[in-house]
């Protein structure tokens, strides 16, 4: 039976990261942050892998990793999401490595991102969903040519994984190729444009099943970064509206307003099973491609719901650049997009539980 | 300590003793009872034996396997949802006695009056009378939506006894008799064409004071023992993946491909996804309560199963296309079992539209989660100081 309860050791790392967060990234620092040149907080990425170890939980201890489950990492997500926290955990320390876990050559290179102290990123669109054909690069004297967009964290990654033409899954240096950052809808998980002009790199598997098996992770567990922005967009907001007055009255004794925000809260309630559910999935190899799909599909809209509303609920402050409600908004909306939108998770659903398209 | 070995060993000395196959139906489960076997967190001589209500399965595994009849607890779930818990926590020792083991053997089926014409949403406002006479109690009103009411031999009743101080405080909880010749019971027809439910009228019904449940005065504490048991018998029911309302129109997609559309499609995938997660946050709720870490989720699953239910069914009704233009049966019936998931689409449709207004309806169940469980401000009150006979109605 899928366990949907979080463990005391979950609790504590909940805990302990969330710890750390509070004392290193405030939303104000996030929101001046997001304007700069380094999108990327690098000091709070050494903190949560150098100190904590976190970037290693999915690798295996003989592989220098921490040997953990996709639980774990759930909590993690949760908390990063609750904070929009700018590091690179998801791509990095999930997507990129699930790739890597698939491929017989990626050698040290997964001893090294499991300790934070390389940044990998998977060279494949932000937008695909699990199952999806994916852009490849030319393979031409064993080097590589093409351009690669829409690319999460890719100004931040030491080493990106390109897909090629041969069907090879390759390790290219940062330095190899061109990153150029595109203006992204979320400030605090930018994409990028990755230009290589015959760039030399090291095969470490096939691309299919570690493209594959690095998106449904990341579908899976985007679910609890979402309940973590939801999370933190609902509390925030009813401890607005319990303090906000007007017509002499805390603004959130209006019923109108009640009943939503009670709305909100049963979704996340929902959110907090399916998110759950996906990662226990993802941990035991149980279930696993119908409990990503659903929580995909029911995760991304209430995310996005919770935040517009966290907005809307508070007023005009909400529509301000200094109030942080808005990097909720952001992250959220593009989350939606992110590895497959709600309804491409649906259309994967029909296939698998036989609920056949006319 | 009462473990699960124990359990084991009391049930097979119960097998061994009174054999199911040569054993009267009631004479086991009259057997089971007196055992400590019939809801083993119950205290001992009431049919319990004051263990972890957890582990009731191990006994209820036991004796399935060994084929042993059950209580048929859906024909008795008023008495055991909820008559049950409030006498256990109100009652005295004589009427624990008394009522609490033909109530789970079920010889004897339990109503509740508690809902009137003027007293929905706002059930304290309630206007049935009961006036002291000597020993007794003298009742006259009108209760409503009352199920199970044609087969009671008893109901839980509350009623005003003190109309002269604020509506919570002059109530009291009562055990009537459903034979007193004051007590008439006529079928209340629904939307569904079923009388489900009933309306009781209440004449002269002369209840003794040994029958009175909890202080006089005080019967609003008392029955919010039993509202809070009936919301988690109507959410809490386990399922398995497309076990409620999603399971038949699922089967329909799959048999009948020409009924397809696209737009129905997507709807049909939408609410698939949404009972599924409406699914596990039940099985969520039923770990944190096994591993004794109960949550404010359960306030809030009636709401999501009340509208997953109707939304459901009315796509089931909308993919059928011109057989949806049909329905069953019209016939006015006295169903013994509320079903559902039974009968046709139609039915379904229908009946689903009580599931957000019985047992608190949607809007007062939203209310309770944005004050309970948000720390909302509660709604401004200008009937809390205002005696029940000045109130506006």
């Amino acid at each position: 039976m899928t366990d949907l309860l979080y463990s005391e050791e979950e609790e504590a790392l909940r805990a302990a990261v969330r710890d750390l967060l509070t004392d290193h990234c405030d939303a104000p620092g996030v929101i001046a942050r997001s304007e700069s040149d380094t999108p990327h907080d690098l000091q709070l990425w050494k903190l949560l892998t150098d100190g904590m170890g976190l970037a290693g939980l999915l690798v295996p201890e003989d592989r220098g990793g921490q040997g953990a489950t996709h639980r774990e990492v759930a909590v993690v997500l949760e908390e990063l999401g609750r904070a929009v926290a700018p590091v690179p955990y998801l791509t990095s320390a999930v997507v990129a490595t699930e790739a890597l876990l698939a491929c017989d050559g990626s050698g040290e290179l997964l001893t090294r991102l499991a300790s934070g102290r390389t940044i990998g990123a998977l060279a494949v669109p932000l937008h695909l969903a699990p199952g999806a054909a994916f852009p490849v690069v030319r393979l031409e004297d064993g080097v590589l040519h093409g351009e690669l967009t829409g690319i999460a964290d890719a100004s931040a990654a030491d080493v990106l994984l390109v897909p090629a033409d041969d069907g090879g899954l390759y390790a290219v240096q940062a330095d190899a190729v061109t990153v150029a950052p595109q203006v992204s809808l979320d400030l605090t998980r930018p994409v990028g444009r990755v230009v290589l002009q015959g760039a030399a790199g090291h095969r470490v598997g096939e691309a299919e099943p570690a493209v594959r098996r690095a998106l449904r992770a990341a579908a899976g567990l985007l679910a609890s970064e979402q309940l973590g922005l939801a999370d933190w967009s609902l509390t925030e907001t009813v401890r607005y509206l319990k303090e906000r007055k007007q017509f002499n009255r805390p603004v959130g004794g209006f019923q109108a307003l009640k009943h939503r925000l009670a709305q909100q809260w049963l979704e996340i309630v929902h959110l907090r099973a399916a998110a759950r559910g996906a990662a226990d999935a993802l941990a035991t190899g149980e279930d696993v491609d119908v409990s990503v799909a659903v929580a995909q599909a029911y995760a991304a809209p209430v995310a996005v719901r919770t935040a517009e509303e966290a907005l809307q609920l508070h007023g005009g402050i909400g529509m301000t650049w200094e109030h942080p409600a808005h990097l909720y908004l952001k992250r959220a909306k593009a989350d939606s997009i992110a590895y497959g939108t709600a309804g491409a998770h649906r259309a994967a659903l029909a296939e698998l539980v036989d609920l056949q398209a006319p | 300590m009462t473990d699960a070995t124990e359990l084991r060993r009391r049930t097979q000395e119960l097998l061994a003793a009174y054999p199911p196959a040569s054993t009267d139906r009631l004479d086991f489960l009259r057997a089971r009872f007196d055992a400590g076997l019939a809801w083993v967190h119950y205290p001992e001589g009431l049919g319990g034996l004051g263990a972890p209500r957890s582990l009731q399965a191990v006994v209820d595994a036991e004796l399935e396997a060994a084929g042993a009849p059950d209580n048929d607890p859906r024909r008795i779930g008023i008495g055991l949802g909820m008559a049950a818990p409030t006498i256990l926590r109100y009652g005295t020792e004589e009427q624990k006695q008394r009522y609490l083991r033909p109530l789970w053997v079920g010889e004897e089926v339990w109503c509740q009056l508690f809902s009137e014409p003027g007293a929905g949403s706002d059930l304290a406002a309630l206007g049935t009378r009961a006036v002291r006479e000597g020993d007794d109690w003298i009742v006259n009103g009108q209760k409503v939506w009352t199920s199970s009411a044609h087969l009671a031999r008893w109901a839980i009743l509350i009623a005003r006894t003190d109309p002269d101080v604020p509506k919570h405080q002059g109530i009291t909880y009562f055990l009537c008799d459903m034979t007193d010749p004051g007590v008439e019971v006529r079928p209340l027809r629904q939307i569904t064409g079923e009388a489900e439910f009933n309306e009781v009228f209440l004449t002269d019904v002369r209840i003794p004071d040994a029958r009175r449940l909890g202080e006089v005065g005080d019967g609003w504490r008392v029955a919010q023992t039993t509202l809070n048991n009936e919301r988690v018998a109507i959410g809490g029911m386990r399922l398995p993946r497309e076990g409620g309302m999603i399971g038949p129109v699922s089967k329909t997609w799959r048999e009948r491909p020409e009924l397809r559309t696209h737009d129905l499609h997507q709807r049909l995938l939408k609410l698939w996804v949404e009972a599924e997660v409406a699914r596990l946050t039940g099985e969520r709720l039923r770990q944190q309560l096994v591993a004794g870490q109960p949550g404010p989720e359960g306030a809030g699953m009636k709401l999501a199963f009340a509208r997953l239910n109707q939304e459901i069914s009315g796509l089931e009704v909308e993919l059928l296309g011109e057989e949806g233009l049909l329905y069953d049966d019209w016939t006015m019936r006295r169903p013994e079992l509320v079903d559902f998931t039974g009968r046709d689409a139609g039915y379904r449709y229908l009946r689903s539209k009580g599931n957000s207004i019985e047992g608190g309806t949607s809007e007062i169940l939203l209310n309770i989660v944005a004050e309970r469980v948000l720390g909302l401000p509660a709604e401004p009150r200008t009937d809390k100081d205002v005696a029940w006979k000045d109130l506006a109605r």
